[in-house]
């Protein structure tokens, strides 16, 4: 058995992973980044919209400070976060994005002078703001807040974070899987590590292990997520019996992915003025939304969509029913320019040409607000030894729901201090290791890997992905009730006992995609599980978590966190609940205009707006 | 009409001992404004689990998918079947180390390329958490933008007639990383250290001039000009001598 010893171990090559291994490296650790991909290949990359921090260069985010950022940050979870936690991140992020133009990012900048606005207005940047980094408008921000790089802000990050990982010899071992992590049920001393180039298993021992994994969207099959963001790193916590995922019922739809792909087209369509249509290229939204129409909240229109498809009004396809979005009327020169990236995408993945032809769109699953469950530092509830950080985390910023531009923020800020933390801990500690876990669960993942080999099991992998993928985009999406989550649990219950009976239809052996699937399938029913029984318990509606049988935020009974964990042989997660943490901002209306005590259906129309 | 699409693809596991390259052939009904990546996703669904290929973001953003189609290097994610022919062969980009069948190992290429061009801001100074940023114009930025768009695909390599000579070869992609650097004012590497990296025949002076980096690359990146800056760059430093035959676009 390969052993390879560290001082850090971190699991994914993202923003949030390297962030973290520079922070450790800069403070005399040695790291090692494990990553599925080449880390500049991560989900990361693909954020384009902008990172949220109080600069305050723009005429248009004159007042702004971290105290609104605070604010607008509480009200988009729906008072379901960490209120310590979104106070550190937002006093953090303007020296995260001035850090990251230090190393390299070409952050766009203020240019001084007059500029007209889309609804006319006439704002005049400063003389002495120019050259500092400019801010753009996003949804759900009392300020303009969101820093960039022209449409690539992820990608300018990403290489700029990785460059620096390189000059820092940090090393890292690309296209590898952590199986599983190494633990005496007290304390984390690595993980099991399977090569996906060779197929080999690794053990790595380290004092401090930190998952960065990113989220889990491509457990419901229709998701803007990257292909890997499997859950691999929320999977092997959960696996341990006693690290628990927190929230995981918070789940992010956003209403335009194209169809087929699920590639994100922005909300720019709709506030430009595009309009939503139907199979009969009716304009429907002036039905369900007469005031606010396309421009009612992301996960107003997503749940409106969704109904509208469920009454026969979708167009039927391969890939399943979806809904037009229109924007020819716009016109080929705004489209060109004020929507280039749109027209883009569909040219290049669709072959449609918006400015004379309806785009394929339907809500598609966005970004996870739960994962690892962590203190306000960074470690792992269970297990000493253990971190999390970025979207596999729940140190919990977003509560319920998540501010735009917020996900690429906390990946580097939250990086920064989780980092901290693990050399903090480290200091002046010695490292004892008992071996016998290691060989122990090595001994299992072989165990597992065998099994597979041996043949003999009827299930297709393949086959109950889907089939977990349909459950979950059926009955735990945007519309949730306490009937379709309990047949939600059990389907996924049947699910979860067929995928111990998986079998390979090919040899498995090396590198082989099918043997990497069938190893992370049975986590997957767990996760998909752990998220449907959550939503089933929770009975509320908060945040993206929208119960039709309980359409109002009940802070009396719901405002805490669920807590997650997996006994061994279980067939349910255990539950478990903790308070929410509120320092400064009591509950109160998000201020979207929404009111509470209206009629659910009224309520339901106006429930909250937010983000990108 | 739908078609039926007829896939001949390269395949070859190197970890199974059975194992040896050959071409096999799939088929399949096309569906409207598929792409090669749902393609390549239905067959090894629904007729062969084995097949390695990668994809990240499907979103032609994180550059994993470059893979030779019909003989010409591109991103498989933003390639819809319908502009291309009947018959399809598919074959891993060539220059990197084959994984197994239509995957190739572009990391470890790449990890190479930045240390050996230092692929960092060379800064003179530490970072102040209290301080502004250092002010730029946005026109800069914006260049500096242009030039790093680079998504490390492999087709300019994948492409390039010298590289597929010369293993050692910097590429398209290695010299626009170094041009994105020396327009940054933030970074003051020493001039020694660009000679060193760009004036060799394994970069700038071994670069025949064929130019199908700049036909190939997916992402419209200027390379064209960037090699005629780094050209300029090496004379105005002495570094290559004016009665070298200065290399000329063929076609």
């Amino acid at each position: 058995m390969t052993t390879i010893v560290t001082d850090v171990l971190v699991i994914g090559g993202g923003l949030a992973g390297e962030r973290t291994a520079i922070e450790a490296a800069s403070r005399g650790l040695r790291c090692i980044i494990l990553s599925l991909v080449p880390p500049k290949r991560s989900h990361s990359s693909a954020a384009q919209g902008g990172m949220q921090a109080a600069m305050g260069n723009m005429a248009e985010s004159q007042g702004d400070s971290p105290d609104v950022h605070f604010e607008d940050t509480v009200k988009g979870a729906d008072w379901g976060n960490e209120q310590d936690v979104a106070r550190k991140f937002v006093t953090l992020a303007p020296i995260a994005i001035r850090q990251m133009s230090y190393w390299g990012v070409p952050w766009n900048r203020v240019v001084a002078g007059p500029r007209t606005l889309p609804d006319g207005r006439v704002i005049e940047e400063a003389k002495e703001k120019e050259g500092l980094i400019a801010a753009r408008n996003f949804g759900g921000t009392k300020k303009w807040r969101a820093c960039y790089c022209s449409d690539g802000t992820g990608h300018s990050l990403l290489y700029a974070m990785d460059n620096v990982a390189v000059e820092l010899g940090i090393e890292v071992h690309d296209r590898v899987e952590a199986v599983a992590l190494i633990h005496g049920g007290e304390r984390c001393f690595g993980a099991v590590v399977r090569d996906l180039r060779t197929g080999e298993l690794r053990s790595y021992i380290a004092p401090a292990t930190v998952i960065a994994t990113g989220g889990y969207g491509r457990i419901y099959g229709l998701s803007t997520n990257a292909v890997i963001n499997e859950g691999t790193g929320m999977i092997i916590a959960q696996d341990t019996g006693v690290v628990p995922l927190g929230n995981m019922e918070a789940v992010q739809f956003h209403p335009t992915g194209v169809v087929p792909g699920d590639i994100l087209v922005t909300e720019g369509c709709r506030g430009d003025g595009g309009y939503l249509l139907d199979k009969n290229e009716h304009r429907f939204m002036v039905d369900y939304e007469p005031a606010k129409k396309e421009l009612a909240s992301r996960d107003v229109v997503s749940r409106r969509m969704v109904y509208h498809m469920r009454q026969g009004y979708g167009i039927d396809t391969p890939y399943g029913p979806h809904l037009w979005l229109d924007i020819r009327h716009l016109g080929k020169e705004h489209i060109e320019t004020n929507l280039r990236d749109v027209a883009e995408i569909c040219r290049d993945f669709l072959g449609v040409d918006p400015v004379h032809q309806l785009i394929p769109v339907r809500p598609t699953q966005h970004y996870s607000m739960g994962g690892v469950r962590t203190d306000s530092e960074g470690r792992a509830y269970g297990l000493k030894g253990l971190y999390a950080a970025g979207e596999a985390s729940c140190w919990d910023l977003h509560g319920f729901n998540r501010l735009g531009g917020n996900s690429l923020a906390e990946t580097i800020v939250m990086g920064m201090v989780v980092g901290e933390t693990v050399a903090k801990d480290r200091a002046g500690t010695d490292f004892t290791f008992q071996e016998r876990c290691a060989i122990d669960t090595q001994k299992q993942v072989e165990e597992r890997i065998r099994k597979l080999l041996r043949g003999g099991g009827k299930e297709y992998v393949f086959d109950l992905r889907n089939r977990v993928s349909d459950i979950l985009m059926e009955k735990v999406a945007v519309f949730r009730n306490g009937k379709d989550l309990e047949k939600a649990v059990e389907e996924l219950q049947e699910v979860y006992e067929r995928a111990q009976n998986l079998g390979l239809r090919s040899n498995g052996l090396g590198p082989n995609p099918e043997m990497a699937s069938a190893l992370r399938m049975p986590g997957m029913v767990r996760v998909a599980l752990t998220i449907a029984y959550g939503a089933l318990q929770r009975t509320e509606s908060r945040g993206s978590h929208y119960r039709e049988d309980y359409a109002h935020r009940d802070d009396v009974n719901w405002l805490k966190r669920t807590l997650a964990t997996w006994q061994p042989g279980a067939k349910l997660p255990t539950l478990n609940y903790e308070p929410v943490k509120i320092t400064e901002l009591p509950p109160g209306e998000r201020g979207y205009g929404e009111a509470q005590g209206q009629a659910p259906q009224a309520q339901a129309a106006q429930k909250e707006a937010i983000h990108g | 009409m739908a078609r039926t699409l007829h896939f001949s693809i390269f395949r070859h596991n190197p970890y199974d001992p059975q194992s040896v390259p050959r071409m096999q052939s799939y088929t399949l009904d096309e569906t409207p404004r598929a792409t090669l990546f749902t393609t390549l996703n239905r067959i090894r669904e629904e007729q062969d689990p084995s097949l390695q290929f990668d994809f990240v973001c499907r979103a032609a953003i994180c550059g994993s998918c470059a893979m030779l189609v019909n003989g010409r290097p591109l991103l498989a994610c933003k390639t819809r079947t319908e502009e291309l022919p009947e018959t399809i062969t598919m074959h891993p980009l060539p220059f990197f180390r084959l994984v197994g069948d239509l995957s190739v190992d572009t990391g470890s290429w790449f990890g190479e390329m930045e240390q050996r061009v230092e692929s960092w801001v060379h800064q003179q100074h530490s970072f102040d958490p209290n301080g502004l940023e250092e002010r730029m114009s946005n026109d800069k930025a914006l260049e500096i933008y242009e030039l790093e768009r680079c998504i490390e695909c492999g087709c300019c390599l994948a492409a390039c007639g010298v590289a597929l000579m010369r293993p050692d070869f910097l590429g398209a992609a290695g010299m626009l990383r170094v041009a994105r650097y020396l327009a940054d004012p933030r970074d003051h590497r020493s001039e020694a250290q660009v000679l060193e990296v760009l004036a060799p025949d394994s970069a700038v002076s071994g670069c025949v001039g064929f130019l199908a980096c700049d036909d190939f690359c997916p992402k419209n990146l200027p390379l064209e000009e960037q090699w005629a800056f780094a050209r300029r760059w090496l004379l105005a430093h002495g570094a290559l001598s004016d009665n070298r035959p200065t290399p000329q676009r063929i076609g």
